[in-house]
């Protein structure tokens, strides 16, 4: 048997996990770098205002004039970023410069609220962040804003931002590998059972179709019901098959064996007469020969159907009608009645089956009961019925007994063989098979669930 | 001997309006030329280029020396107007070095030997503290009497306070406004404790001598005009002890300032590489015992018999002037005036001239 495989379960986990994380890992990192970027910037923006805030508090008034007494606390919070190169700037109210470099920058002038104002300007050649603290004066000798601005270089934001991402990195590392783990742990213990049920599969014998009981997740149970269900079928059919050969080996061999010896009998007779009589016998035994293999073969391909026919809704009173047009031809045929309700009947299920054993029903009725024949449909409570009745009393109790079963021979003409079909039909519909006296005579009966019962 | 004589000629001398001296060092048949700019005199600094120059036969170094200011303002023009100059500028002012880190005007260099420095002696892989000089007091062993003799600035606020100390004006200090070392280390004293504050006012009181420079400072204790000499610049004041018997020097006990000579490579120097190995050699093995043999670099720890008092333990009474941007207050025109002003308080307009 040729194998065609498909990507393992364990590379499609693998596959998802992996795009999880790398799709995660994307949007991670670019989380962590734009947040590693803003965290640095105000923790470093922080520290930008405080310097400047001390500075401004550090100014004084004296002789009319701004005098910065620069703090150096200022200076020491601005080497908590150490690598960083720094420049400030005083400036008065008339925008001269009081102390500090003339080089940095200005704030943009488009803010000019109370408040601090960072802003990006450059350090020579290196790009920096700068902020601006105005604070105002109202004294008698000197009014007006005087503006501080402290600015450093990047260095020190980069690096914490980088370290930042670099954490969030580490950790998503971290956890990518555990997902990895944990999700490998889980396609093998998830796969264990399917490893279970191959094992056991290929430990039966080949002819043992019995079903397969095993502890099953619900997510493989449905697989192993579905094989279970496959090899009940496989059982059936390798059942119906050996009834076959054992049915045709048991009933065919006795009529065989007398046409065997009419025949011989017809050959050595002289006398026309007595050969005319001994050939007409054989006829009339070939006819029932063929008859009976007629109902075997039936119900061979009837019992095939039932595991195989899709099952759809089906008019009993169709069924019935059926089954009165194909037996109308046959002897006393045309004494049968019908017997069907008003409204639809309808089970579901495969007519061809169905009408198959009203057939065998009848055909037992009109070989074996007593006219009239009556094929109707009835209602029950919680069944319907597809019934053939007689007016005679039935087969003994004996042989109702035993009838049904496939060898009921004794039961002429094959009408065991009939009600086998029968009762196969009815259970294969989820019903029964019921044969019992009635008010007015013997019925035999297909009791079916109704359809959406 | 002549070369501390030299040493005492020129070592921290008044800042001088330009390039003082000159002098070639190797081969002037060298292929490369490393051109050294430093504040530090050259008899001093000699002996250590020689000997660098012997693991380097290739190399010629042209040595500039120069005065503190005139170097900054030279190295300042050069950064701004980006013109090779110096290859590699070495100078005490340490502030004035900073703030020309600090605008950019240094390259960086990362080596084994920048490595091994602390944390406080290098900025930026920019600059570089290759010397350890520290900030001591020098006594005249003859007229004080060991028992009074200071050990810590809290020993000198005692001597001082006495109405009739016999230590009165008899104390001298660097005068700010002439030396710029002598401004560093009293704004270095004035962030770093509040002694400083009582040290001006004491010596305000008992008329003590502010006066420019180490010569004439460390002369004057010699010859017995001053009894103490404070914050005097210890390389300079251990080279004259050894030979004078007169002169002895304390490292306060309550904390020693260091100063660590800063190193930079400029932005445009044209032979970074030779500069960078020269420095590698300041902070080799090799070029430290050099150092140390020059007297640029002064072992607190009392091991190498020298003449330097000192109680209590190293690691606690050593102060490095970090080499941080926090220097560049020193720098900044309103804290100058400002803190000149205090200094005029304590010490009054003697006639010196004021920069």
């Amino acid at each position: 048997m040729a194998e065609s495989r498909t990507w393992s379960l364990k590379a499609r986990v693998a596959l998802a996990v992996g795009a999880v994380l790398i799709l995660g890992g994307v949007v991670v990192l670019s989380v962590a770098l734009s947040y590693g970027g803003r965290a640095a910037r105000e923790a470093y923006d922080r520290l930008l205002l405080g310097a400047a805030n001390d500075i401004a508090a550090a100014i004084t008034i004296r002789d009319g004039a701004a005098l910065v007494d620069m703090p150096a606390s200022a200076f020491q919070m601005l080497a908590l970023a150490p690598e960083d190169r720094i420049r400030y700037r005083v400036t008065g109210p008339d925008g001269a410069t009081l102390t500090g470099s003339e080089d940095a920058p200005p704030p943009p002038e488009r803010r000019a609220g109370g408040g601090p104002v960072f802003y990006d300007g450059d350090l020579g050649a290196e790009p920096g962040r700068y902020v601006a603290v105005t604070r105002r004066f109202a004294e008698r000798s000197f009014s007006g804003p005087v503006r501080v601005m402290v600015g450093q270089t990047l260095r020190a934001r980069q690096a914490l931002a980088r370290d930042i991402a670099g954490g969030a990195l580490a950790v998503l590392a971290a956890a990518g590998l555990a997902i990895g783990l944990f999700a490998w742990l889980a396609t093998r213990s998830a796969l264990r059972p399917l490893q279970r049920l191959g094992a056991a599969l290929a430990r039966r014998d080949p002819t043992d179709l019995t079903p397969i009981t095993l502890p099953m997740p619900t997510e493989i149970a449905p697989v192993l019901g579905a094989l279970n269900g496959f090899m009940g079928r496989l059982d059936r059919q390798v059942a119906a098959t050996r009834n076959l050969i054992g049915d045709a080996a048991h009933q065919l061999r006795t009529p065989v064996a007398a046409i065997r010896a009419q025949a011989q009998d017809a050959q050595e007779e002289q006398d026309p007469a007595r050969r005319a009589r001994l050939l007409a016998r054989i006829h009339e035994r070939s006819i029932g020969l063929s008859q009976l293999l007629d109902r075997m073969l039936d119900r061979a391909m009837i019992i095939h159907r039932t595991d195989t026919a899709p099952r759809a809704a089906v008019d009993l009173r169709d069924v019935a009608l059926e089954i009165y047009e194909a037996l109308e031809d046959m002897p006393g045929g045309t004494m049968m009645r019908l017997e069907l309700p008003p409204a639809p009947v309808v089970v579901r299920g495969d007519a061809l089956s169905l009408v198959e054993a009203g057939k065998n029903l009848a055909a037992n009725a009109l070989a074996h009961g007593r006219a009239p024949i009556r094929i109707g449909v009835a209602r029950d409570n919680r069944a319907v019925r597809l019934y053939v009745r007689d007016a005679g009393p039935g087969p003994g109790a004996a042989i109702l007994e035993g009838m049904g079963a496939r060898f009921a021979s004794h039961a002429p003409g094959g009408a065991g063989l009939g009600l086998a079909i029968a009762r196969e039909v009815a259970q294969s519909h989820g019903g029964t098979l019921r044969l019992g006296l009635c008010e007015d005579g013997f019925e035999a009966a297909l009791s079916l669930p109704k359809a959406g019962a | 001997m002549i070369r501390a004589a030299l040493l005492a000629l020129t070592l921290l001398a008044a800042p001088a309006a330009g390039q003082e001296l000159i002098r070639d060092f190797g081969a002037p048949t060298a292929t490369e030329t490393l051109r050294l700019r430093s504040t530090t005199d050259i008899a001093v600094l000699g002996p250590v280029i020689e000997r660098f120059l012997e693991t380097r036969p290739g190399l010629h170094v042209a040595y500039e020396q120069w005065g503190s200011n005139a170097l900054y303002r030279l190295q300042a023009a050069d950064c701004t107007a980006a013109r090779v100059g110096a290859d590699l500028v070495i100078s005490s002012a340490v502030h004035q070095m900073v703030d020309l880190v600090n605008e950019g005007c240094a390259r960086p260099h990362r080596s084994a030997a920048t490595a091994t420095l602390p944390d406080a002696l290098v900025w930026r892989d920019e600059l570089w503290g290759v010397t350890r000089e520290p900030a001591v007091m020098v006594y005249n062993r003859d007229l004080v009497p060991p028992a009074q003799v200071p050990r810590s600035r809290f020993d000198l606020l005692d001597l001082l306070r006495p109405t009739e100390s016999p230590f009165r004006t008899r104390v001298a200090t660097y005068d700010i406004e002439r030396s710029g070392l002598g401004f560093l280390f009293a704004f270095a004293d004035s962030l770093e404790a509040t002694t400083f504050g009582g040290l001006m006012e004491s010596f305000g009181r008992s008329g003590a001598v502010a006066t420019c420079c180490s010569a004439e400072i460390i002369d004057g204790v010699a010859e017995g005009r001053y009894l103490v000499a404070y914050n005097v610049l210890g390389s300079y004041a251990l080279v004259r002890a050894r030979r004078d018997p007169r002169l002895g020097v304390v490292a306060p006990q309550d904390y020693t300032l260091v100063l660590a000579r800063a190193a930079m490579i400029p932005r445009e120097a044209g032979q970074p590489r030779a500069a960078a190995q020269f420095l590698d050699f300041l902070l080799s093995a090799e070029g430290r015992a050099a150092l140390e043999r020059a007297g640029l670099l002064v072992r607190l720890d009392g091991e190498d018999g020298t003449a330097l008092e000192i109680s209590g333990t190293a690691e606690t009474l050593q102060r490095p002037i970090a080499l941080t941007p926090a220097l560049l207050i020193a720098l900044d025109t309103h804290k100058r005036a400002l803190f000149r002003a205090r200094w005029r308080d304590a010490f009054p307009e003697t006639g010196g001239t004021a920069p």
